[in-house]
């Protein structure tokens, strides 16, 4: 099985690639920037009222940007850094090899830029990616609705056509950071009378537009980034559309397949120490200095075992998508398996940290940030869909078993 | 590394399959089982996977192999487990060649390899001693005398034992059980006096033996590798094998899982189709997302091993783990699933399970893997 002379110089090019983007890591990436974000004040969304919180967070995401890698894989005409997927994967290995932070988080980078990339004409394109890579605007998404929840498709948030502008009216909620962001993208019923899923457009506008309002949700783990957002007889330019009126729904689906990717990636998987040492900090060791808890020992090893495998199978999903051999639902089950896996994470953490890991409001305990870390990822496996969901998706859709 | 198959890759993979599905599918294991086969395995279709390089995979071209690597090893061992087929491959062509590759001296290369490649000499690894793996534990006396080793003691579990015409027998020369320091690898010829072999019949109809040596004589020639220092080849060699052995768990999983997607398909009860109960639909899905996390698992070992044997261990650990988990998982739910007709001899998927038990036995289980990550990683 020997490589052929273009796979030999393909290799040697990359490894150019490699040596190339060390150093200019080493050379630009500040030390403060080489370890995980700890925070939400440690992460830069960008926006039009965006602060930074330190100035090597600044000078990170300025380089970064400039270089085009807020989104390397994305063109270089929208402001990315028009890298190849070997090289996107070069990078990315590279960044997590010394522990870097990405320079700026986003739902138009994680989210909407992928879908405009495919459905967005021209004009939208050239209007929104540079801004989304330069971290100008930032975006919230407007999905569920009251209503709406596992069945995102029975939407009623309606748009009602007047001239040359749909006016919206409705409510959404779960809309993330919806009181921090510039622009919503957006889904509406544009046609009432046909069948659910034929009747919702994808629409985007400004959250400053007249009749928009936001209240954020109190959840269980206390302040969260999640708001109601109500319309009320929002006007938007049916330019502003994204692909056909009334076929939104395809755009919503592939949308969502970056969403799940996303969140399934999500989890804290191999940074940082290994969750046995994080426990034997408050459990303790015995004389061999095994954690001294055999039971948890056991689900914590069990836990690494299928973090690692869940690991391997992500970066199987980049390759199998790079070699145009995914399935387009694959990303149900990463993130039906992801959510899952992470909330057994924080079950651990809890049990390891016992007494200790249950303080709300002191000093001591960082305003009880285990606890209330550990209730938030109970909407893991709710938000983006839920478990059920993604598994009802991976039978139908990737085992092809029949509908009840 | 992309964690996808090459071209070339994909291709063996599909003369692999052309191969096995062939001429060893199920009814092939049946077969041997129901009569009683004396050897346990087909001479004929072993000399085919010699003639299509397979028998030599692992075999440096020098040596008249095919000089591939695990990655190879582990897409055969995948269509091995599809079909169950009893084939020396695990235990010559993987195990044995890479023991011999890594550990052999240049006289002892040159003497075995070739017949491994072309398919004449059939060899095994003797490892376990006691009901459970742990090799460290290895307890059997090489004792010095005179310029070679008497060995003594017994070995269980010895794939291909009543088969093979050479033993690779792990043993102590020095320390006490438990220790690494002390183990020393030995060639031992199956026809050696006072070797004494015992076919054991098991649950998977797979070939294995219990092998006694009473007082064993071997020269000094025989040791492979260096005395004493055998546990870094016995790590290594073993990895090996428990990648080779999730590739094949990976594959018998998805075969049953595949055969179990089929039957909810097309039984009816209640005056439906079973695979329309959304029970069954999600327990499917998550069998389905176990397969597939534990095959990109298995692949990463793999691709360890090809990169570094010595750096693979915990990504092996990992995929041996998994594999026994999903395949285990994948068996239950195939037998309940197919209700009554899983039960039945008739039907195929108990053979899976029973093969399913062996090769979670096979070097290690998942409790044994996840507590090697655990130390690994220090708690």
């Amino acid at each position: 099985m020997t490589d052929s002379k273009t796979s030999d110089t393909e290799t040697a090019e990359l490894e150019t690639f490699r040596n190339e983007t060390r150093a200019w890591l080493e050379a630009n990436c500040p030390p403060e920037m080489r370890k995980p974000a700890t925070s939400d004040a440690d992460v830069f969304w960008g926006g039009r009222n965006a602060k930074f919180s330190s100035e090597p967070q600044r000078i990170w995401f300025e380089r970064m940007r400039d270089k085009g890698w807020t989104v390397p894989d994305w063109p270089k005409e929208y402001g990315g850094g028009g890298l190849s997927a070997a090289e996107h994967k070069v990078l990315r290995a590279e960044m997590a090899r010394m522990g870097v932070r990405p320079p700026l988080s986003s739902f138009g980078i994680w989210m909407l830029g992928p879908a405009l990339l495919k459905y967005g004409n021209d004009a939208q394109k050239k209007e929104h990616l540079p801004k989304i890579a330069a971290g100008e605007i930032r975006w919230c998404q407007g999905y569920s609705e009251p209503n709406a929840g596992s069945d995102l498709a029975s939407l009623q948030t309606r748009a009602e056509s007047d001239g040359d502008d749909f006016v919206i009216t409705g409510s959404k909620i779960w809309t993330s950071y919806a009181n921090y962001a510039d622009w919503i993208f957006c889904l509406v019923r544009t046609d009432p009378a046909a069948k659910k899923h034929d009747g919702i457009s994808f629409i985007l506008f400004d959250m400053t537009s007249k009749g928009v309002s936001t209240k954020p949700i109190l959840l269980i783990s206390g302040y969260s980034p999640f708001c109601e957002t109500f319309f009320d007889g929002v006007r938007v330019p049916k330019s502003h559309v994204v692909g056909t009126v009334n076929r939104g729904w395809d755009v919503a689906k592939y949308l969502l397949q970056h969403e799940r990717a996303m969140i399934s990636g999500m989890g804290e998987r191999g940074v940082g120490r290994p969750l046995g040492l994080i426990a034997a900090d408050s459990v303790g060791t015995d004389p061999q200095g095994k954690l001294d808890d055999a039971m948890l020992r056991g689900k914590i090893a069990s836990f690494d075992v299928d973090e690692a495998a869940l690991a391997a199978c992500a970066e199987r999903a980049v390759d199998l998508a790079k070699a145009g051999q995914a399935h387009p639902a694959f990303s149900s089950a990463m993130k039906y398996y992801g959510t899952e896996l992470n909330k057994r994470r924080y079950e651990i953490l809890m049990s390891a940290g016992g007494v200790d890991a249950l303080e709300w409001e002191s000093e001591r305990s960082k305003q009880g940030a285990r606890p209330r870390a550990w209730l938030r990822t109970k909407a893991n496996s709710i938000e983006g869909g839920t478990s059920e969901v993604m598994l009802g998706i991976v039978a139908k859709r990737i085992l092809d078993l029949p509908g009840a | 590394m992309a964690l996808v198959l090459t071209e070339e890759q994909s291709m063996l993979r599909d003369s692999a399959r052309g191969l096995i599905s062939d001429k060893a599918p199920v009814s092939h294991l049946r077969h041997l089982r129901d009569s009683k086969d004396p050897t346990g395995f087909s001479k004929e279709l072993w000399q085919s996977f010699a003639e299509m390089g397979f028998a030599g995979l692992l075999v440096p071209e020098e040596f008249g192999g095919s000089g591939l690597g695990f990655m190879e090893a582990g897409v055969v061992m995948e269509e091995i487990g599809r079909t169950l087929m009893p084939s020396p491959f695990l235990a010559t062509s993987v195990i044995a060649a890479s023991a011999l590759n890594r550990g052999g001296s240049a006289a002892q290369k040159s003497e075995y390899l070739p017949k491994i490649s072309n398919g004449s000499l059939l060899a095994t690894l003797a490892i376990d001693e006691g009901a459970k793996h742990r090799p460290l534990q290895t307890n059997l006396q090489a004792v010095r005398a005179g310029n070679g080793f008497k060995l003594s003691a017994a070995k269980a579990l010895v794939v291909d034992g009543h088969v093979a015409d050479l033993f690779i027998v792990a043993a102590r020369t020095s320390g006490a059980a438990g220790e690494r320091e002390g183990l020393t690898l030995f060639l031992v010829n199956s026809k050696a006096k006072g070797v004494a072999i015992e076919r054991t019949i098991m649950v998977d109809a797979h070939n294995a033996a219990r092998i006694e040596f009473a007082n064993v004589e071997v020269t000094a020639d025989s040791v492979l590798g260096e005395v004493d220092q055998g546990a870094a080849l016995l790590d290594g060699v073993l990895d090996i094998g428990r990648g080779a052995v999730a590739a094949e768990m990976v594959g018998l999983s998805d075969e049953v899982f595949g055969r179990t997607v089929e039957y909810l398909k097309n039984r009816k009860q209640f005056g439906k189709l079973i695979g329309e109960f959304q029970a069954l639909q999600h327990r499917a899905a998550e069998l389905y997302v176990d397969i597939e996390i534990t095959r990109a698992a298995t692949m990463k070992a793999l691709q360890a091993l090809d990169a570094d044997v010595a750096k693979a261990a915990s990504a092996v650990a990992v995929a041996k783990a998994r594999a026994g988990t999903t395949a285990t998982r994948a068996v239950q739910e195939g037998v309940q699933m197919h209700g009554g007709m899983g039960m039945t001899d008739q039907f195929d998927i108990g053979f899976f399970m029973k093969r399913a038990r062996v090769c979670e036995e096979l070097f290690g289980d998942a409790n044994y893997h996840t507590e090697q990550l655990a130390r690994a990683r220090g708690y």
